[in-house]
């Protein structure tokens, strides 16, 4: 199939960009969505211009590092990672519009490549459970019920895209900093760390300079992970409790 | 603006119920109306609870207001460039159009005070007699209309709204999802058929 | 050892420019010394590390705040080293080309983690932890390594749920395990299909502590592209910030490599796109000797690649082999859809060869079965390179909701990128490059040839032998990075003698120099093919020639077509851009000319190598029924390969391997 492609072209962070038209054609729908950016790509190349950077890597849906927003839409009109779009979900002559994740917190390096630093200093502000190397306890030592597992698991498959910021009309990180308030927090091993952990966290992400959560619920609709809306709820709760039992 | 929504929902229950006993005839609903300046006497001194509802409603809906607009304000810088395309229809109506809902809210509240208690814009505006007053105001096309576009803007607001505050105060969870956004369903529901049964029971002269 | 003076052979070149060579120079090399100690202690072998920490040296831990250590990689190995290494006090300068550390292509990693802990009470033990995969590794592995490994194991599940991670649990609440790569017991623990997702999460959380901590300086974006080695020992790196296209040189008191394995090679592999050679190539060629390079692992089911476009390969979990059948057509090119060709018409060839191990053989015979039917062109779908994996049978038998229960997540996987309902249809599989177990070579320290310099998980080659069996990856990278690093790394940084380096050190200036010349050199030749093209030459050659079976023929062919393909690329790539700005095709090129170059010693070892064993098989080493056949006479050591130039004969260093424990016998599966 023949495609019109619109794509964000930004040279440098400090540039400003444009949306550029390119033409590909012979897409087969067995590929996928980057490898038809490839395609274009190699040809860019060949015609000596700068091809499309965009950031990829696992290509298999977990390492996080692809996203691009299609259409509209964070990672396409699919719910998984823009690696795992396959062309089959688009027709001959499609117009595709493809733009970077657009966020304050989330600076635009050069073309769809944007700067996700952030979500790191999140982490970082409390994204752990203290344990060094070589003071564990036997892995039997504390049973954890399997609901309560379960539940962890669940949040603590977020990728970190940062899908759920593109999607979110306010550009809110919630979602993102809920799912791993909720895997440590519900875990015997996080509760040492419970308060402190959701009061720094949230207070990093407020500094980081994302936007506030209005309850659109675009965030869990983008999560290519289908971490569930409710998280925000969990995290909100966590919060007001760390905020009573810890005032300052 | 959680908590402030949630003591203004209460608010807006009572008052739904209250002006359900308009169907009763002007002596009730007068009576009525007499009552609430009277409510805590002999504790309290005539009006003085009103005022202290008023304070509290006032505080409120400033503060349900000032939250709005820094948080608006927030996600505005949050994304200082917009996509180009357009973002496909996801969310409900109700969750899209919450800012530009509270807006029209917000200058109804004004209208509504002038209206029915100052009595500065109503077409009778006589004081002590809220019956007649209300009476006199469905009778204008326009201003029946206000108030039906204000509660459907109502409807809406509360929609999301209740089931927000149970996001936001962290009452959600996925077990109790469907049990709130029944709830929040059914509160938008009976608060907007409640306030809207008034002007329609006016307009085809049920009340009159 | 080897021999000091050659440590900064790099010198003679760094590029490839003049890298063709005459034909009968082919599959050339040199003997060098025997390797004679690894540095692991004498006496019993549960004894071992426990002696090896003893006699090591420590470090004040005061004093551990002066030392600055780097490490490269922020997968399992990497990002636990970086971790502990902190928490330990000292300070950490740590890289990751990705965005971010959590991005590292561990997290991948589907199947599981073993661990000798025996909660089933299965007979599981760390003696036989250790016999397994000495047995899986097809005795190539060294004793001392491997029973560390399945001593540390234990203490690698301890320290992950410390930190959260995630494992399965059963209802009373305690951890679940289960059989995994043919093995009979249950040591496996696992966390759905993303157990490397969690275990790696798990280290970078504890990374990310130590950074927030100030412990760890973050240099994310970032590659390195040399070893800086000042009189003998490895000092620091050079890097590229891959943002601003800086090169910046980062000066430490030692080194760790944990950059992942060399699978890209392959150019179609089940590695990230990103996962590259440079890192341990750049070291290999200052001084650093490689081991065992053609030891590469094939899985045998992936999705097959789907068209000429394809830019890399999915695994599914090897457990869709426990129920699925393989089959392919009997007659040659078949093109009738599988639901047309009637049962009598199938060939279910692994039952046919193999009946009592039917469709479980080990990956390297079920992949070699794929390849040999595919040959004969029995090979279904796009260009006759897969076979059909059928669930027909399985869902008559279980029904579908069971089916369903146990293999949904990987049908729906198959489905998102096939666009074929594997309930209706059969999947298609083909093998596909998933690990390699050469690396470059280091002691019982896990300490490589260039003193100062370490390399810890696929980067190395320690554990595995000739295979690696399922599950152990996770646990290798781990133990290197929880336990066996931060132990001996103490002692190499107690003995001190680490004078400052300043920056104006000429072995820094020159390193620098040379990178900056060959990012000059890529940019400016400007020819008419893309990197791209290159690797996909380069990938097919591999595939082909030193792939799933390998002959002599087809590795001299290799070898004579490599320096050839590598003279062409430095003529006619072109390169778009600046180095002085964020620039993709820069970077894969800088990668694919080492792949260039390494592709060349995988093929001289596989050739030199003249038996088969593990992944490693060789056409003209095989049983009557042709399964591969070991010779322990002539081949029961590493091939520690020291470079000498581009082109030039490499130096055979042969460390002997002695088996005290384990004593090696032929496999049989018939």
């Amino acid at each position: 199939m023949n495609l019109t492609l619109r794509i964000w072209r930004q040279s440098g962070p400090d540039e400003s960009g444009e949306m550029v038209t390119y033409q590909v054609t012979d897409v087969s729908p067995d590929m996928s969505f980057l490898e038809m950016l490839d395609i274009l790509n190699e040809d860019l190349i060949l015609r000596g211009e700068q091809p499309v950077a965009f950031d990829h890597d696992c290509r298999e849906g977990i390492c996080g590092s692809c996203g691009m927003v299609i259409n509209g839409s964070a990672h396409g009109p699919v719910q998984t990672t823009t690696c795992q779009l396959h062309m089959r979900s688009f027709n001959d002559g499609d117009v595709i519009d493809i733009e970077p994740w657009r966020a304050a917190a989330f600076p635009v390096i050069k073309d769809l490549v944007v700067d996700r630093s952030a979500f790191d200093r999140i982490i970082q502000a409390g994204g752990y459970i203290s344990a060094p190397t070589g003071t564990a306890p036997d892995a039997h030592a504390v049973p954890v019920p399997k609901p309560d597992a379960d539940l962890a698991f669940e949040n603590a498959t977020c990728i970190g895209c940062g899908a759920c910021v593109a999607a979110c009309p306010n550009g809110s990180a919630m979602l993102f900093t809920s799912a791993k308030i909720n895997h440590l927090n519900v875990l015997p091993q996080g509760q040492p760390e419970r308060e402190s952990r959701v009061l720094d966290m949230v207070t990093t992400m407020d500094a980081e300079g994302f936007g506030g959560c209005t309850n659109t619920g675009e965030c869990a609709a983008a999560c290519p992970k289908g971490i569930p809306l409710a998280s925000i709820a969990t995290m909100n709760r966590e919060f007001l409790r760390a905020a009573r039992k810890a005032p300052r | 603006m959680a908590s402030t929504g949630v003591i203004m929902l209460l608010f807006l229950i009572v008052h739904m119920a209250g002006n359900l006993k308009i169907f009763f005839g002007p002596t009730d609903f007068n009576s009525y109306a007499a009552w609430l300046r009277t409510i805590g006497e002999p504790v309290l001194h005539e009006t003085w609870y009103l005022w202290v509802q008023r304070v509290v409603l006032l505080a409120c809906l400033v503060a349900h207001v000032t939250s709005a607009i820094q948080l608006t304000h927030r996600d505005i810088h949050a994304r200082p460039q917009r996509y180009r395309s357009k973002r496909p229809w996801r969310a409900t109506f109700a969750t899209n159009t919450m800012r530009y809902g509270g807006a029209i809210l917000a200058l109804f509240v004004i209208w509504h005070i002038l209206d029915l208690t100052v009595g500065a814009v109503n077409p009778r505006g006589e004081a002590g007699h809220p019956y007649e007053n209300v009476v006199a105001d469905f009778g204008v096309w326009w201003i029946a209309l206000i108030y039906v576009v204000a509660m459907l803007a109502l409807c809406l607001h509360i929609y999301h709204g209740f089931w927000s505050a149970a996001q936001t105060l962290g009452a959600n969870n996925a077990a109790r999802n469907v049990v709130f956004k029944t709830i929040a369903t059914v509160l938008a529901l009976a608060i907007t058929v409640g306030f809207l049964s008034v002007p329609i029971a006016v307009m085809t002269g049920l009340v009159r | 050892m080897s021999n000091p003076k050659k440590q900064n052979a790099a010198k003679r070149s760094t590029g490839g420019r003049n890298a063709g060579k005459p034909k009968d120079s082919v599959g050339a090399y040199t003997v060098g010394d025997a390797i004679v100690d690894t540095k692991a202690p004498a006496g019993p072998v549960e004894k071992r590390w426990d002696t090896r920490r003893f006699e090591a040296k420590l470090v004040n831990p005061a004093n551990r705040r002066k030392h600055r250590v780097i490490v490269v990689g922020t997968g399992l190995a990497g990002g636990s080293a970086g971790a502990t290494l902190a928490e330990q006090g000292y300070h950490v300068i740590q890289f990751c080309y990705q965005d971010s550390p959590r991005r590292a292509h561990s997290v991948a990693a589907q199947g599981g983690i073993n661990a000798a802990k025996n909660y089933r009470n299965d007979g599981d033990s760390i003696h036989r932890l250790f016999y397994d995969t000495v047995k899986g590794g097809d005795f190539r592995s060294r004793e001392s390594n491997v029973y560390r490994l399945a001593q540390i194991s234990v203490e690698i599940i301890d320290q992950c749920v410390a930190q959260g991670v995630p494992f399965a649990r059963e209802y009373g609440g305690l951890l679940d395990n289960r059989s995994f790569g043919g093995v009979q017991v249950s040591r496996t623990f696992y966390a759905r299909g993303q157990t490397g997702q969690q275990l790696l999460l798990g280290a970078y959380q504890a990374l990310s502590r130590q950074i927030e901590a100030g412990n760890v300086e973050m240099h994310a974006r970032t590659e390195m592209l040399d070893l800086v080695v000042v009189d003998g020992r490895a000092r620091g790196i050079v890097a590229r910030d891959l943002v601003t296209g800086k090169i910046e040189t980062y000066l430490a008191d030692a080194v760790v490599l944990a950059t992942g394995g060399y699978g890209n090679t392959f150019y179609l592999s089940t590695n990230a796109k990103g996962s590259n050679a440079t890192a341990i190539w750049r070291a290999h060629k200052r001084g650093a000797h490689f081991a065992n390079p053609c030891y590469t692992q094939i899985h045998p089911t992936c999705i097959p690649r789907s068209g000429d476009h394809q830019s890399k390969l999915t695994l599914m979990s090897e457990s869709l082999r426990n129920d699925g059948r393989i089959w392919v057509p009997k007659t040659k090119g078949d093109k009738r859809s599988p639901a047309d060709i009637p049962e009598d018409e199938r060939d279910y060839y692994l039952e046919r060869i193999y009946p009592s191990f039917g469709n479980l053989v080990p990956r390297d015979i079920a992949s070699r079965a794929a390849k040999n039917v595919c040959d004969e062109g029995r090979g279904v779908g796009p260009g006759g390179l897969g076979v059909y994996l059928d669930f027909a049978d399985a869902i008559q038998r279980m029904g579908l909701d069971k089916v369903s229960e146990k293999y949904g997540n990987l049908f729906e996987m198959y489905e998102r990128i096939t666009g074929e309902n594997p309930y209706q249809v059969p999947m298609r599989i083909y093998p596909a490059i998933h690990y390699t177990m050469g690396g470059l070579w280091v002691d019982y320290d896990l300490q490589s040839t260039i003193p100062g310099m370490f390399v810890i998980g696929e980067a190395n080659f320690s554990d595995h032998g000739a295979n690696r069996l399922g599950a152990s990856a996770l646990m290798q990278g781990l133990a290197d990075g929880y336990f066996v690093l931060p132990s001996t790394i103490n002692d190499y940084l107690a003995r001190g003698g680490l004078d400052a380096v300043g920056a104006d050190d000429p072995a820094v200036t020159t390193t620098v120099a040379e990178v900056e010349d060959r990012i000059k050199r890529l940019l400016a030749v400007d020819g008419d093919r893309t990197v791209d093209s290159f690797h996909r030459e380069l990938g097919t050659l591999m595939w082909d020639e030193c792939g799933m079976a390998r002959n002599a023929e087809g590795l001299k062919k290799a070898l004579a077509r490599i320096p050839e393909l590598r003279e062409e690329f430095w003529q006619r790539v072109k390169v778009p851009g600046t180095g002085y700005e964020l620039n993709q095709s820069l970077e894969k090129a800088n990668r694919v000319a080492d792949f260039l170059e390494l592709a060349e010693l995988m093929c001289l070892d596989a050739l030199v190598r003249e038996e088969s064993c593990g992944g490693h098989f060789r056409e003209e080493s095989q049983t009557p029924d042709g399964e591969a056949k070991r010779d322990d006479e002539r081949f029961s050591h590493v091939a520690a390969w020291e470079y000498t130039g581009v082109g030039e004969p490499p130096v055979l260093h042969k460390e002997t391997l002695d088996f005290e424990y384990v004593h090696p016998t032929q496999r049989s599966y018939a």
